[in-house]
């Protein structure tokens, strides 16, 4: 999956959850959860659409190394290489 | 004979529009079925019934806007046949539409005059498809043999049918926006409001949490705010006084443990739908059951049951990060719970200062129902339920 792809899918699980997202406005250094108004049973429905349509299972434990949406998109990228 | 009215939906609602019948005459219902879905300020609501019975007339049409308390159709019980029953006029959707008035059901003069004359004729297939378009046979002119019904007169019905639309959304916006002024006027004017608050040191419920959710995908982790839930709906089952309505000058205990969770739309507004039995049910039942329920909140997609139901309403803003909030009571409960950010702060344990996950949790009540005393010794339980997070 290239990066374009992987975009993508992770609008899609995002919009599923804030259809009000328009993806060239987010600002990729900002805190996602603010950028989004993300609470938390959003931001948990959030990584079970990620867990369905990539397969990566992002433990609780690694919720603070992704606030930003860059900081998702490397750490998606680098778990579905492996 | 059972008479189906109009439910209340919530303190803030005096009337609902019918949007869709999901049952036609002739069909049986059952205890908490889903019979209708109206349209309020707030939400579209599935409208569940709670009585058995087989359906024998629907008294208004969709579109039709009526009072609260209004009947809008009537159930046979057990033992009455459709011969015996005696028929109501029917309301038709405003504006009035031409066509119906001729086949409408007349109301009988009485009972016995109402006999199977008065049943509209109607062929099985029109009525299957009337059934499906949720139109009431009774209400439609009949242009086949004798003024029956036939397959024909149902689908011009349906195209001449006023559509019940719900609202679009800055409609709605602007209805919740009155019904939300509305409640809360009223709950500042009428009730006495006092309000306490208490730290709650959180260590051990959210190490509990990690633990539990370490090896479960995203589907089945709990979120704290399930437990804060279910340590608030125990606590109630020691502290009922805080449970239940102020209504006709005195105290009604609810007849559950049913908690209202304040849901913030993303459009702005707020609901808070009510969640069932909440201290009977393992957590991970409740997780499920919010889930759902926020879901649908958001999608103003409820049941009646949820907005009419909840005895004591939470509002957790802490994602919000607030470190605490003071609710307002909704009427005519007597008592909101509000929990604050849940963050690491400094904590003296045993003498010494230490660092501890805390949010602080607030109660507003109605002074009328209880006292300052029994409301501190309810947080004080909700504290003590949370040390030991197994119970829960």
């Amino acid at each position: 999956m290239d990066n374009a792809q992987l975009r993508d899918e992770v609008f899609a699980a995002l919009q599923g959850i804030a259809p009000e997202v328009e993806p060239d406005t987010l600002r990729g250094d900002r805190p996602l959860r603010d950028e989004v108004d993300l609470d938390s049973m959003d931001w948990l429905r959030f990584l079970a659409a990620l867990h369905h349509r990539l397969g990566v299972n992002i433990p609780e434990a690694d919720y603070q190394q992704l606030t930003t949406l860059d900081a998702l998109l490397a750490y998606l990228d680098q778990h579905l290489a492996e | 004979m059972i008479e189906f009215k109009m439910p209340s939906l919530g303190a803030d609602m005096d009337e609902g529009t019918l949007v869709e019948w999901q049952v036609a005459p002739g069909d049986a219902v059952r205890r908490g079925q889903v019979v209708a879905v109206v349209d309020t300020a707030k939400a579209a609501v599935e409208i569940e019934c709670w009585q058995e019975g087989r359906v024998f007339e629907l008294l208004i049409q969709p579109g039709a806007k009526v009072p609260v308390g209004t009947p809008i159709a009537t159930l046979l019980e057990a033992g009455e046949s459709p011969e015996t029953a005696p028929r109501r006029p029917v309301t038709a959707a405003a504006p009035q539409p031409a066509t119906p008035k001729a086949a409408a059901a007349a109301p009988a003069a009485a009972p016995a005059a109402s006999g199977p004359s008065s049943r509209p004729r109607i062929s099985p297939a029109a009525r299957r498809r009337a059934a499906e378009l949720g139109l009431d046979p009774a209400t439609l002119s009949g242009t086949g043999p004798q003024g029956s019904v036939t397959l024909a007169d149902v689908e011009a019905a349906a195209a001449a049918k006023p559509a019940a639309q719900p609202a679009t959304a800055p409609e709605r916006h602007a209805a919740m926006r009155q019904a939300i002024a509305a409640a809360m006027s009223r709950s500042k004017r009428e009730i006495p409001h006092y309000y306490l608050s208490e730290t709650v040191p959180l260590g051990a419920a959210l190490a509990w949490l990690s633990a539990h959710n370490a090896e479960l995908p995203p589907e089945q982790r709990l979120l704290p705010g399930v437990l804060l839930l279910k340590a608030v709906a125990l606590a109630l089952h020691e502290y009922p006084q805080l449970n239940g309505f102020w209504q006709d000058g005195a105290f009604q205990p609810g007849p559950g443990i049913h908690l209202g969770v304040a849901v913030a739309l993303r459009q702005g507004g707020l609901i808070a739908p009510a969640l069932h039995d909440v201290a009977a049910k393992p957590l991970p039942q409740l997780m499920a059951e919010l889930g759902d329920l926020v879901q649908r909140a958001r999608s103003y997609s409820l049941r009646s049951s949820e907005l009419g139901d909840a005895t004591l309403t939470v509002t957790q803003l802490g994602d919000q990060g607030v470190d605490g909030v003071f609710g307002v009571i909704y009427p005519a409960q007597v008592a909101l719970v509000g929990v604050g950010r849940i963050a690491e702060r400094p904590w003296v344990e045993d003498g010494k200062l230490a660092v501890m996950a805390t949010a602080q949790f607030s109660l507003a009540a109605d002074h009328r129902a209880s006292d300052g005393h029994y409301g501190a010794r309810f947080l004080a339980e909700i504290r003590r339920l949370l040390q030991t997070p197994d119970s829960l």
